[in-house]
């Protein structure tokens, strides 16, 4: 599905993402852990490009080419991967505060009326269109449980509902991968719940998730394998048993529980 | 000229300018200081096609409109590619860098403009062989292009189209996210207000007949961005009523008997605390912005 390949990034000096590689099957959940500072989030803008690697390669298998055909994305722009069907959340919640939550996800859906010249030539069947949107919108919302809430601006709701909007509008264009930074960071436990839940629900339906997370009994229920980064490198890749006993990583980040 | 119908006259191209200045910077975001210089470029533009030889090209009024629109959408794009990759302040500052080298341009460039002599005589609008002549004929006119640009606008607000660039204000890295090029958007934007800026420009020269480089100044920029601020950022309605607002405030003060000089001053005065008080109490101004409801569906 996506293919991370001895990706390097310095800034400054400081080797933020040391030749790291690894791989995300479809249709699993992968974490990517490590200390703060070992370069997850780097390696997040990175692979949605938002940031350029100093050299290495991104693969991808898009929605538009067959499953065996993998494409290499590692020159595109930001807004193109995203079309290709990578779709992410931030560290910091990045919404459109002062726009409604139904709005907020009309914009992060694909949307071909948004093309200009359809402004002035608005057609029925475009009205029907975006009527459709409002539909799959709807549905989406009632997904994550904020339908009540369609008409609220965005900057209203509460930071565990502002996070759930995130997802959903992750979700709204479809996306092969989805890649959340941190959905679980500063959550109540029952919203904690929700979003495990909903992020289970998504692998049932066939979506490949890879997520940034501290929350360690979170990452090691949810996720099918788990990356390890520290200082830039990946120090392991296994399932999440073979992890917690993993002395590097215990060393470097998961420490000693004494009994 | 009868003073009620210039006002009129004014007032409508006031408000084409702010509702068309408020897709700008109340929709998109972009602080766009220098926004006059669309309607200077505009103004030039229809002057020159339509003032004869050997100053002009003279065209009829219908080629000098939409080359004054086509210049100034040029214009907007031009300060759309380098500039947009700079963000809030950067954006504003490189905008009025705009604006000064279009003036110095004017100014100098005295073989096609003739520089601070201005361009007099230039010819009164005429559609189809009719001449508007009279100030009612300007003000049919500018009452047009005003119906024309607030349709427009309220449309594009309204759109698929216009809520990206909503959404662009209020986080453009969360559009990117969305597989969403924003620059184009940002640019289109640009044009659009740009152009109606434009023929604003060009009724105006038409209408007044002579235009120099002193016409369009820096503080008629921040006078229509303060209209647009007044009356409310993304909000249609309140550009109108910002102008409205400050042009009756103003003009009321000519009534009041003073010497000259001192009504510049008390205009700027009351211009100034208006706005204080205007951000202290009502900071999204006298109307606010309206998004979208859904109706409920069971």
């Amino acid at each position: 599905m996506l293919e991370v390949k001895n990706i390097h990034k310095e800034f400054g000096g400081i080797k933020a993402v040391d030749g790291c590689s690894f791989k995300v099957e479809k249709n699993t959940i992968t974490a990517l852990i490590g200390p703060n500072g070992a370069g997850k989030t780097t390696l997040f803008n990175i692979i949605t490009g938002f940031m350029k690697q100093d050299s290495g390669k991104i693969i991808f298998n898009d929605k538009s080419h067959d499953k065996k055909v993998s494409k290499d994305i590692s020159n595109l722009p930001d807004y193109k991967r995203a079309r290709l069907g990578m779709s992410r959340t931030f560290q910091t919640i990045r919404l459109f505060p002062k726009m409604t939550v139904m709005e907020n996800l009309l914009v992060a859906m694909p949307d071909s009326n948004e093309n200009f010249f359809r402004v002035l030539f608005w057609t029925r069947g475009m009205k029907r269109e975006e009527k459709m949107l409002v539909e799959k919108a709807l549905e989406l919302l009632k997904f994550v449980d904020l339908h009540a809430k369609m008409n609220e601006l965005a900057g209203n709701l509460s930071y565990g509902q502002q996070k759930l909007l995130e997802i959903a509008k992750a979700l709204a264009s479809e996306p092969e991968i989805l890649m959340l930074d941190e959905p679980a960071a500063g959550v109540n436990p029952t919203m904690l719940n929700k979003i495990h839940d909903l992020m289970l629900e998504l692998k049932k339906r066939g979506k490949t998730i890879l997520f940034i997370e501290h929350n360690m009994e979170f990452v090691m229920n949810l996720a099918d394998k788990v990356v390890v980064l520290d200082y830039g490198k990946e120090i392991a890749n296994d399932v999440p048993a073979n992890i917690k006993n993993n002395k590097q990583v215990i060393d470097a980040y998961l420490g000693v529980c004494e009994k | 000229m009868a003073y009620i119908e210039h006002f009129l006259i004014m007032v409508c191209l006031y408000i084409t300018l702010a509702v068309s200045l408020n897709l700008v910077i109340g929709y998109t975001g972009l602080l766009l200081l220098g926004f006059i210089t669309f309607n200077a470029v505009g103004a030039y533009a229809a002057a020159l096609v339509t003032l004869p030889a050997p100053v002009g090209l003279g065209m009829s009024f219908l080629v000098g409109v939409i080359a004054s629109a086509s210049l100034a959408a040029f214009f907007g794009f031009l300060i759309g590619l380098p500039t947009l990759k700079l963000k809030g302040d950067y954006f504003a500052v490189a905008s009025l860098g705009l604006f000064y080298v279009t003036l110095s341009l004017l100014k100098n460039w005295s073989s096609l403009t003739r520089g601070p002599l201005g361009l007099p005589g230039i010819p009164k609008p005429s559609l189809f062989g009719y001449v508007f002549s009279t100030q009612y004929d300007i003000l049919a006119l500018a009452v047009i292009l005003m119906a024309i640009t607030i349709f427009v606008v309220y449309r594009i607000t309204k759109s698929p189209f216009g809520r990206v660039l909503t959404a662009i204000r209020e986080d453009e890295l969360g559009v990117k996210a969305f597989g969403k090029n924003p620059v184009k958007y940002k640019i289109i934007a640009l044009m659009i207000s740009a152009a109606i800026a434009g023929m604003a420009g060009s009724l105006y020269a038409g209408y007044i007949t002579f235009i120099d480089p002193n016409t369009f100044t820096f503080t008629d920029s921040i006078f229509v961005i303060c209209m647009v601020v007044l009356g409310g950022l993304g909000s249609i309605r309140g550009s109108i009523a910002g102008v409205l607002i400050f042009s009756l405030l103003t003009e009321g003060i000519r009534f009041l008997n003073l010497p000259n000089e001192t009504v510049g001053a008390l205009r700027l005065m009351i211009f100034s605390v208006l706005l204080i008080l205007l951000m202290q109490f009502k900071p999204l101004g006298i109307l606010g912005e309206k998004r979208l409801r859904v109706k409920e569906i069971d």
